[in-house]
């Protein structure tokens, strides 16, 4: 079960209150996580990456394991704490502007 | 009684405020979606009860929302409530948010580039949608203006988003250049008596109209005069900011260009200037007065530098005879120290006896007027900055 936490704005969005939990088949990637988090909460689907490029929007980070993952290629397998559920995946809405 | 509704979308969420038909109490509710910059909220005119809304983020993109009771509950369309997350083949939902421009039939590339502030030509980039207009007659079927500017259509209630390819294709694409706040579609006008003609107008390209339901499009710009672009008459490159009708003459338009207010007398053929004696024909917003067709509203702007009313006194202009002779309306509204803005679809009208004029500014102020702009008081003082305001009149 991997284990996720949406920035507050996405959490409104996909109506749920606390962290997320998911059944993720195969390796645990960016992308693995990212597709099922979308299955499970179609109304994320463009928020987190492009509608169409499937990239991650410019403002959007993603954090485990106290370090930044952002850069990481979408195939690259998460940390072993992240596949096995001791740490969450955190999605972040990068603080911008003054 | 009658009653009114007015959809107010701000930075910071939207909010509705509903009063009887006398307009002196008001119910506030919001915010919704707070937090999100709502750029538009906007009723069917087929189904009051059915509204929709743009909400957008620069950093999670674009949001459709949906309410089929008012405003007291939304969803987004692609995902109603209680529903599957996924489809029949098990695909997810969530379409109601994907804008996608058409590519070229022929290569399969983009259909077309823009000019981009440097002068280069630049991809079509989704960024956001600034209008919603539903159609007259259907409550399912809804048009959205973007930025990138282009003309989508929904026929499903939001659910999936179809482009009207025909005006960016029509081959002055390369032309169109973005204006200071982005190279927007933010202006939609469907002639009531025509169901096959539309009007849009794009900042910063100029107006555009169809007379086949979308399929074909041409510029409508003839008589602007734009002094800020290598060719001030150019067929289009021109910062139009919003345009205005009266249902009951829809050939008869009203334009708030970047400068200048323009009057069209023949569905945007040609346009002459109404600015007259008004202190500086600079603004954004533009409307017409409910059962006067001729008496139409401005709130003139300093300038394109200084986006504030003039003077620090905020004053409604009125033109009672379709432009050039205007008078100030200030009774009621802030006559110093005021420096707001009121931006392109942030003015409204209901459609009681007596005609309510609405307006929302940068400083988070809406004011109503019951008097067709005689009188003027404040619904709210304090919202987050007014984006869009739009007004509905119910039974």
């Amino acid at each position: 079960m991997i284990r996720v936490i949406l920035p507050p704005h996405l959490r409104t969005l996909a109506r749920v209150s606390g962290e997320v939990s998911l059944d993720v088949e195969g390796q645990a990637t960016q992308r693995s996580v990212l597709d099922a988090l979308e299955v499970s909460y179609p109304m994320l689907r463009g928020t987190i990456r492009d509608h169409i490029t499937q990239q991650r929007r410019p403002f959007v980070r993603f954090f485990a394991c106290s370090e930044d993952l952002s850069h990481e290629p979408p195939d690259t397998p998460l940390p072993d704490a992240v596949a096995t559920g001791d740490e969450p995946l955190l999605v972040v809405g990068a603080i911008a502007g003054g | 009684m009658s009653k009114v509704r007015v959809l107010v979308g701000t930075r910071k969420g939207a909010f509705l405020l509903s009063s009887d038909g006398k307009r002196e109490k008001w119910d506030v509710s919001g915010p919704h979606f707070a937090g999100w910059e709502i750029y538009h909220v906007k009723g069917s005119p087929a189904d009051p009860d059915r509204l929709y809304a743009s909400q957008t983020s620069g950093w999670f993109g674009q949001v459709i929302q949906r309410s089929d009771d008012g405003g007291k509950t939304w969803f987004q369309p692609g995902t109603p409530p209680g529903e599957p997350t996924t489809g029949p083949g098990g695909m997810p939902k969530g379409e109601s948010n994907k804008f996608v421009y058409d590519t070229s039939a022929v290569t399969g590339k983009p259909l077309t580039t823009h000019q981009f502030y440097d002068g280069t030509q630049h991809p079509w980039e989704f960024k956001r949608v600034w209008h919603l207009e539903p159609s007259h007659s259907d409550p399912n079927t809804v048009f959205a203006g973007v930025e990138d500017a282009a003309l989508f259509r929904s026929t499903d209630g939001g659910i999936s988003w179809h482009e009207l390819a025909g005006l960016r294709g029509h081959g002055t694409g390369p032309k169109w250049q973005p204006g200071a706040g982005g190279m927007c579609l933010h202006t939609i006008i469907q002639d009531p008596k025509n169901p096959n003609r539309i009007y849009i107008a794009i900042s910063a390209a100029g107006a555009f109209r169809t007379d086949d339901g979308g399929k074909t499009w041409r510029p409508i710009n003839r008589g602007l005069k734009s002094q800020y672009i290598p060719d001030p008459e150019a067929e289009v490159g021109h910062c139009v900011h919003h345009v205005a009708f009266h249902p009951s003459r829809p050939d008869v338009l009203f334009m708030q260009k970047h400068w200048d207010v323009m009057r069209s007398d023949n569905g945007g053929d040609a346009w002459h200037e109404v600015s007259g004696n008004l202190p500086t024909d600079f603004g954004f917003v533009i409307d017409v007065h409910a059962h006067e067709p001729e008496t139409i509203y401005v709130v003139p702007i300093t300038s394109d530098g200084e986006h504030f009313v003039p003077e620090g006194k905020l004053r409604v202009y009125r033109s009672r005879t379709g432009g050039n002779e205007w008078e100030p309306l200030t009774k009621g509204l802030p006559q110093s120290d005021c420096y707001v803005n009121v931006l392109r679809d942030a003015m409204a009208v209901d459609s009681l006896d007596s005609c309510g004029i609405y307006f929302g500014t940068t400083g988070g102020q809406v004011y109503a007027s019951s008097d067709a702009g005689d009188s003027w008081a404040p619904i709210v003082r304090d919202l987050p900055a007014v984006l869009s305001v739009e007004v509905q009149t119910l039974p």
